[in-house]
């Protein structure tokens, strides 16, 4: 893991690249976390690349309701050399949640944007294939986030479309 | 919405692979056959669709489709106290349930900065490996099957048996035992338990010949593993691809090795590693981790520390039964565990584990409360399903099922 000194370099070398794209340096339980600006994210992904960080281990959303801006992206970033950690961070407001894909720079991001956008509606500009991935196609809502009620939903059967009888009734 | 507004096959029409297909076609004379496989197909070990696109034989294309065994998981954990989250989200990925355990219980213990005392780590040690070599040899047995061997199954379940045995000894059950608890392992392992694993180390390194001899001295099975849809650690790596896929490509990257966690560190054993990267290297990386596996327990289990199995912490793990009836301190640590649970300090953690089938894993997020904000888990089997469709294009239709009994991809895990 950088540590605190460490991660606050990587951060400098960031904000020197575009003053704007690090919002906060964060180094808890000694792992380093970086977040910035949404828009930037491309810039800093491809940064941290060029620095060492060449492996993309997860993608997952995070829903920080009822905090604005509401939806969090984490991409934890691994350096296979030196075993060093770092997880970057963005948040999107609710009503624009968009975010650039990464999926150009880390084919593995595929699945997992996917997912992000699947749980907690982040469509991911440019991601060659956005469509949900656990859920049915014709789902509607975001089921991981926050203000989604737990249990409920209704379970889908298509053959109770068609004999006529609705799922909900 | 009536039955008339929603045609099922017009949904279904966005994910077939059409645009794909005529693409293929423009430059070829032969006519492209589009194939549905699974979701209920036992070749494709769980609920796994696959949409493959055929020239005769060969795979010009396929798409993996997943879903079909979602139960949302991560959701339900967010609605759990702390310490009921460990038996849901030891059923996702259902082969590596001390994996799964032990990633959440590491970023809580990670939030909570809590110290595990040796005995539970090595304990914890134990029983992941057992964990790896169960879960590798489910995946040899039903692999084997997969390439028309049908004794090999039995033979690995002769042994799995052996190991669900020791796991029901030392927590009551077979399978998701919730044996970690947060802080440690649930009891300490009963007498006769170590008796009964060295007999189990003892014959297993043998039994691994056996395996690795019916397997690399048969002419049907190597030919129908060697060079056979090789993928190379460049593009691995770029799909994100963990575990034994990575290492048979080459690339000795083991998170017990360079990263230890829970004593890994205290431990002398080999990270074994192929070269082609082809589905004979994905074989035997994983025979020969059995080996290693085993080598691991015998020392934790000859270096065993005395000592207790889970934290002293009152306000995490639940005080011993004694002190209920003589403590009044203990009674109310006992009842605030038991109603509310433990509260997490603020924060958000990643903790990954090396899991059977690569990196898991474990984010968590905390708000304060006694209930985590976010779990969420990252599975190896779901990136590593990416590599399928570079592995197999334009392979056999054959190969193609190997190559999937290769990935070791546990449904489970993927859709959890």
């Amino acid at each position: 893991m950088p540590d605190a000194t460490g991660l606050e370099l990587l951060a400098q070398a960031l904000r020197d690249a575009d003053p704007d794209c690090v919002l906060d340096t964060l180094h808890f339980r000694g792992k380093a976390q970086i977040t910035v600006a949404p828009a930037s994210i491309r810039a800093t992904l491809q940064a941290l690349k060029a620095k060492g960080f060449r492996f993309l281990c997860s993608v997952h959303g995070v829903d920080y309701y009822p905090d604005e801006p509401r939806l969090g992206v984490h991409y934890e970033l691994l350096d296979m050399e030196r075993v060093d950690r770092i997880t970057v961070k963005l948040r999107v407001p609710l009503d624009a949640p968009e975010v650039d894909s990464v999926t150009h720079d880390w084919p593995t991001a595929d699945h997992q944007e996917r997912e992000v956008y699947d749980m907690f509606g982040v469509t991911f500009t440019g991601h060659p294939n956005p469509r949900r991935i656990l859920m049915p196609e014709d789902y509607e809502g975001h089921p991981q986030r926050r203000d989604f009620p737990i249990g409920g939903e209704p379970i889908l059967f298509t053959v109770n479309q068609a004999t006529g009888t609705h799922y909900t009734e | 919405m009536s039955a008339t507004d929603y045609d099922y096959r017009q949904v279904e029409d966005s994910i077939t692979m059409a645009p794909l297909g005529r693409q293929v076609h423009e430059n070829r004379h032969d006519e492209l056959l589009t194939l549905n496989f699974g979701p209920h197909h036992p070749a494709t070990h769980g609920v796994l669709r696959l949409l493959v696109t055929l020239e005769g034989e060969v795979v010009r294309d396929l798409q993996p489709i997943i879903g079909y065994v979602h139960t949302g998981i991560e959701k339900t954990a967010e609605d759990k106290s702390y310490w009921k989250v460990i038996p849901v989200v030891e059923r996702m990925d259902y082969l590596a349930y001390y994996f799964n355990a032990y990633a959440y219980c590491g970023a809580v213990e990670t939030l909570l900065e809590v110290e595990v005392p040796t005995r539970a780590q090595y304990l914890r040690v134990i029983h992941m490996e057992l964990n790896r070599i169960m879960s590798h040899l489910v995946w040899l047995g039903t692999s084997c099957l997969d390439l028309g061997a049908i004794s090999m199954f039995w033979y690995c379940f002769r042994e799995r048996e052996r190991i669900l045995d020791l796991f029901e000894q030392s927590s009551g059950q077979r399978m998701h035992t919730r044996y970690f608890q947060v802080g440690g392992v649930m009891e300490d392992i009963p007498v006769g338990f170590a008796e009964k694993l060295r007999q189990f180390i003892a014959i297993m390194p043998e039994r691994v010949d056996q395996y690795e001899s019916i397997l690399n001295k048969n002419e049907i099975v190597i030919q129908r593993l060697r060079h056979v849809c090789p993928l190379e650690a460049e593009t691995l790596m770029e799909l994100g691809v963990t575990g034994p896929l990575l290492r048979a490509a080459g690339v000795p990257w083991d998170l017990r090795k360079h990263d230890p966690y829970c004593s890994y560190g205290d431990f002398d054993f080999k990270v074994p590693v192929g070269d082609a990267g082809d589905n004979y290297d994905r074989f035997m990386v994983r025979i020969r981790e059995m080996r290693q596996s085993v080598r691991i327990i015998e020392q934790a289990l000859d270096g065993l520390p005395e000592g207790p199995w889970i934290t002293d912490d009152r306000k995490v793990a639940l005080p011993p039964r004694h002190e209920l009836a003589t403590s009044m301190e203990a009674l109310i640590h006992h009842f605030k565990l038991v109603t509310e649970g433990f509260r997490v300090p603020p924060g958000e953690v990643y903790h990954p584990v090396e899991s059977p089938r690569g990196e898991l894993g474990c984010f968590v997020r905390s708000d304060g409360s006694s209930k985590p904000a976010r779990v969420h888990m990252r599975d190896p089997s779901f990136v590593n399903l990416q590599a399928t469709r570079p592995m197999c294009q334009d392979a056999y239709i054959a190969d193609l099922i190997a190559t999937l009994a290769a990935l070791d991809p546990v449904l489970g895990g993927i859709d959890r």
